[in-house]
């Protein structure tokens, strides 16, 4: 499979120049924390553990841990101690689940966090440092200078800090630990597959839903038109307001597309703009997450717009408009059947004549609710 | 270089993605299965790669990519256009 490939794009994504509007958010982005790494012993815990292993859980640390992660924050450890048996104890505080990837070694503690924002694939400018000896903080500062280092001796405050306060709390950022544990755990299974792609896909268990954008849902599709590059057909952005104005519409249908298998969810990775007229439907818009590409789910929303505008007697159009990274989607909109009619500026308007039937993949469940 | 040779590397590029199914050489590789984004995207790519030619907006039709005599056909095309500019 492609997991390689796929990993590579979200780091280009990242590296992506941002335009000026999203600069500003940009700016604001990397001075927020998106997981914070701490160390155990006289940190998480009071005591030593292999010295003591009676140590004793420092309620205060418990506390922050549990609401950062409601907000979306995410955890890791930096440890130098024996990897069964600090687990052992986490898992005895009842904490083990709120780690990704810890990194519990008798390495610098550098390294260890070098080693965590490589696996979420987040930046180290992201990345908050907890740990009660000077020595270790000035080690990894030394290492990173981007990285927020902070005395274990101030970790009750860490809560109120403003780098800990998300702007939007979504749904998605509720449940982003379980959306990482399930693909460690997806990962994990494709690694040691045997047998054709198709298979791999089909024993995901995948199921697609299409629906009507809520309003509960523009938070999130705001974060996608302006977080998405590469699988973005025109790159247009829309404000929170634009999006309920067309959802409210009688001319314009807001499409949000969600995958879940049987690890979990992936959240709502998708959106499409339609927009309606009596004989002609519009695609201004249609965009998908870089992080289920390898799930080949890409014409999924595409093809179910297709269905649509067949069943209704329109013709379907879409626009498109060149980046320098989203040319997928101009090959999807052409392999899907759509030829380039009208050139207006930089826009590409293409047709599509309907005449192909377009099929679900027959690897996942499709539902759509629109 | 034959084009004997452009077809059986195509030809082995392509059947990784269907494994288990002989493709012959005019066969339709969309109405086989599933082609996704990706898929299509790898295709451009693998073409551009392998044989040093430059896959413009206008190459991009069904038509180019749908078998190993199509892409044959097209890469022979564009590799005599390059030769010919």
């Amino acid at each position: 499979m492609t997991t390689q490939i796929v990993s590579e794009q979200i780091v280009d994504a990242v590296k992506e120049r941002p335009r000026p509007e999203e600069k500003k958010a940009a700016e604001k982005k990397s001075s927020s924390i998106k997981c914070v790494v701490w160390d155990l012993d006289n940190t998480l815990w009071e005591g030593v553990l292999l010295e003591d292993s009676k140590v004793t859980l420092r309620q205060d640390v418990a506390d922050v841990i549990r609401t950062l992660d409601e907000r979306g924050i995410l955890h890791s450890i930096a440890s130098r101690n024996d990897h069964a048996a600090a687990m052992a104890k986490l898992k005895e505080f009842g904490l083990d689940e709120y780690f990704l990837y810890p990194q519990i070694n008798w390495g610098n503690k550098s390294a260890s966090v070098a080693a965590i924002a490589k696996s979420i694939n987040i930046g180290l400018d992201t990345i908050a440092f907890v740990d009660d000896q000077p020595f270790e903080r000035d080690e990894v500062a030394f290492e990173h200078a981007v990285v927020r280092c902070i005395d274990a001796a101030d970790a009750a405050g860490i809560a109120s800090l403003p780098a800990m306060n998300p702007r939007f709390i979504t749904e998605d950022s509720k449940v982003r630990r379980k959306m990482y544990l399930a693909d460690i755990e997806r990962k994990n299974v494709e690694d040691s597959h045997e047998g054709s792609p198709e298979a791999f896909l089909a024993s995901l268990e995948m199921v697609f839903d299409i629906s009507a954008a809520r309003e509960e849902d523009l938070k999130r599709a705001e974060e996608l038109t302006v977080r998405t590059n590469q699988l973005n057909a025109t790159g247009y952005t829309y404000s929170y307001e634009e999006l309920d104005a067309f959802r409210k519409s009688p001319d314009h249908d807001l499409l949000v597309a969600s995958l879940d298998d049987k690890y979990g969810t992936y959240g709502k990775i998708g959106l499409a703009l339609v927009e309606r007229t009596s004989d002609v439907w519009t695609l201004k818009l249609l965009l998908m997450s870089c992080r289920v590409m390898s799930r080949g789910v890409g014409t999924v929303l595409l093809n179910a717009i297709l269905q649509r505008a067949k069943a209704a007697g329109v013709k379907l159009r879409a626009e498109f408009v060149p980046t320098d990274r989203n040319r997928t989607m101009y090959v999807t909109y052409k392999f899907a059947g759509f030829r380039e009619i009208e050139k207006r500026g930089t826009i590409s308007v293409l047709e599509n004549d309907l005449s192909r039937g377009p099929d679900f993949p027959p690897y996942m469940k499709v539902t759509v609710d629109v | 270089m034959t084009t004997q040779d452009n077809k059986s590397k195509i030809a082995t590029y392509l059947v990784r993605f269907f494994p288990g199914h002989e493709l012959r050489e005019d066969e339709d590789i969309f109405t086989l299965g599933f082609v996704s984004s990706m898929f299509a995207m790898q295709l451009v790519t693998y073409v551009e790669h392998e044989f040093g030619v430059e896959v413009e907006n206008e190459d991009l039709e069904l038509d180019n990519f749908r078998s190993i005599r199509a892409l044959d056909a097209f890469v022979t095309r564009k590799l005599t256009r390059a030769n010919a500019a």
